[in-house]
């Protein structure tokens, strides 16, 4: 094909998007960097150069831990939960029954809605004399402080997160049950293969990369979880609901600690920017078609 | 033959157990609001039993809150936030699609690979410094509204996820169609405006109900960069009813519920963009 654009034409279509992105993505990136070399402690305008003390701080600081530990467990309780029975609920709609769309709308709904209506509507099922506690007392056991026990504050928060993301992941298991070539079961059901073996010896195989793919997106929303803790707990009690999102909101909002707060951004970068990097050359290439 | 069809039968029965019990765990926190919202002062909302169909039922939680809170005001805060989102999106990405798509030209690559970049970075783990940005340039509320919606839009007004669907939607577009138009005298944007952007309008939908989505729901950075309450969006103002009626859930309750309704006949209209598959991970 000939060229039929001038020189600088390409540059110039790029360039709104592009000075976006610097201006909102590329420089923050960097400035998060510059940032976490400062101490703002003194003078908030005028912050002096301080080495690696914010990182020094920040792993001197046990809340750090707390919260570092509190991620992991987010991740460790949410994302098998939100591999598998996402892709168990898209196998089971995906056989030909009455009602599918409806099924599917009401799953997804929790997806639709904005987290922070979720929050309020699980805070007032957990709330003390709520339904949650009545349900457990009549099945003989003592009442639940849901987002007041250390112990459970955390639990209760993740179980939000879940509810949230079922519907999401199992649309797209769905998309990638679609793919499974239909032969494939007719030859199960030849062969007199119950359901279990076959989509153990069928469908898991085929549809591994988007096992892969549900475990990596929802691990990297886990560690970016925000707005339930936000509304639900702010992190309490005693830190035992605090994630590291929520943390940097703490410090570089309300205590205006920013060189802290950046230097557990850069760490949450590299956590994250890992976790993507895997997701976009491992599974993700289609889409962008690397 | 007869077994076989017993059998499935059975199996057909779990499904649906299975498949209406999950419906039912997705729904019922909205049913428990819902009914608490339409509770009377004289039933107890701490009833042991609990009552899902209220014995003194009311609308006057509704009519207490819709008096007390100005729900238009967020309701058109958030149009214009979550509007002028989804406009700079289908601009931007568009424009930024195109060249990666159809043209050649030095350090399309490195443009290539930065975009890609932004994906891996995290809004959170920036949220400080663009805040600090946001301020420097006079995009906040405190300067005036206006500018306080710009900065409210500016961090969101273009994705890498926006610029890759729409490279790929002009990838799918035969090149004759360019040609033709080229030897009839169109300029490069006239070639784009005319005949490449009318050609990708499923995409430009798919863009447009997906921004708009994540837009409407978000609540990190309006709660960050917002002072003024006349500025809230709906997340943001849901979460103020909080504060406002501390332990009154029978309007916490209603507000949550009114807030709600409008995303919920967006969905059900939309609705088979969101479930049919086709653009299955398209939200974050």
């Amino acid at each position: 094909m000939f060229k039929y654009y001038g020189k600088y034409a390409p540059y110039l279509f790029l360039l709104p998007a592009g000075i976006v992105l610097l201006v909102f993505f590329f420089i923050p990136f960097f400035q998060t960097f510059i940032l976490s070399f400062l101490n703002y402690s003194n003078d908030i305008y005028s912050p002096d150069v301080c080495g690696l003390q914010n990182y020094i701080n920040l792993f001197h600081n046990p809340v750090f831990y707390k919260v570092l530990l509190n991620t992991f467990l987010y991740l460790v309780l949410a994302v098998p939960i939100l591999a598998v029975v996402p892709l168990f609920l898209a196998i089971l709609i995906n056989q030909k029954i009455k009602g599918i769309t409806l099924y599917k709308i009401l799953i997804y709904l929790p997806v639709i809605v904005s987290i922070v209506v979720a929050a309020i509507a699980f805070k007032w099922l957990y709330a003390d004399q709520g339904i949650l506690n009545y349900l457990v007392t009549s099945l003989g056991f003592e009442k639940i402080g849901w987002l007041t026990d250390t112990r459970w504050a955390l639990l209760s928060v993740v179980l939000v997160t879940i509810w949230k993301g079922i519907g999401y992941y199992m649309i797209i298991y769905l998309a990638a049950l679609m793919s499974v070539p239909k032969e494939l079961y007719e030859a199960c059901d030849i062969d007199g293969a119950n359901f279990l073996t076959k989509h153990l010896t069928v469908t898991i195989p085929h549809i591994m990369p988007t096992i892969a793919l549900v475990t990596t997106i929802s691990a990297i929303s886990a560690m970016k979880v925000f707005a339930e803790i936000y509304v639900m707990t702010k992190g309490g009690p005693l830190n035992s609901s605090k994630t590291i999102v929520y943390y940097i909101y703490e410090k570089a909002f309300e205590n205006l600690d920013l060189g802290l707060a950046s230097a557990m951004s850069v760490v949450l970068l590299v956590i994250v920017m890992a976790f993507s990097f895997v997701n976009i050359f491992c599974f993700e290439k289609n889409r962008y078609q690397l | 033959m007869k077994i076989d069809g017993l059998k499935k039968h059975i199996s057909g029965f779990w499904t649906h157990a299975i498949l209406i019990f999950v419906s039912l765990l997705s729904i019922f926190p909205f049913i428990w609001l819902i009914s608490t919202s339409l509770k009377g002062n004289a039933e107890n909302i701490f009833a042991y039993p609990p009552n899902i169909i209220p014995h003194d039922f009311t609308w006057a939680n509704y009519s207490g809150v819709w008096d007390k809170v100005d729900f238009i005001g967020y309701f058109v805060n958030s149009m214009i936030v979550a509007g002028g989102t989804v406009l700079l999106n289908l601009i931007l990405s568009s424009l930024a699609g195109y060249p990666l798509a159809r043209m050649e030209f030095r350090g399309k690559k490195i443009t290539f690979f930065a975009i890609l970049a932004t994906i891996m970075i995290p809004f959170q783990a920036i949220m400080l410094p663009v805040y600090l940005i946001t301020i420097k340039l006079h995009l906040v509320d405190s300067v005036n509204n206006f500018a306080g919606f710009i900065g409210l839009i500016m961090p969101f007004a273009v994705s890498a996820f926006g610029i890759f669907l729409m490279r790929q939607a002009f990838l799918g577009i035969p090149k004759e169609m360019e040609e033709a138009a080229i030897i009839d005298g169109c300029n490069v944007f006239q070639v784009f405006l005319k005949v490449l952007l009318p050609m990708v309008k499923p995409s430009l939908a798919v863009l447009a109900i997906f921004t708009f989505i994540g837009s409407w729901g978000e609540f990190l950075w309006p709660s960050i960069v917002l002072t003024k309450e006349a500025m809230y969006t709906l997340p943001v103002g849901v979460n103020n009813l909080q504060g406002m009626f501390s332990s009154n859930w029978r309007f916490i309750a209603a507000g949550s519920i009114l807030s709600t309704i409008p995303i919920i006949i967006f969905f059900l209209a939309m609705q088979r963009y969101f479930i049919s598959g086709e653009n299955e991970g398209a939200v974050k």
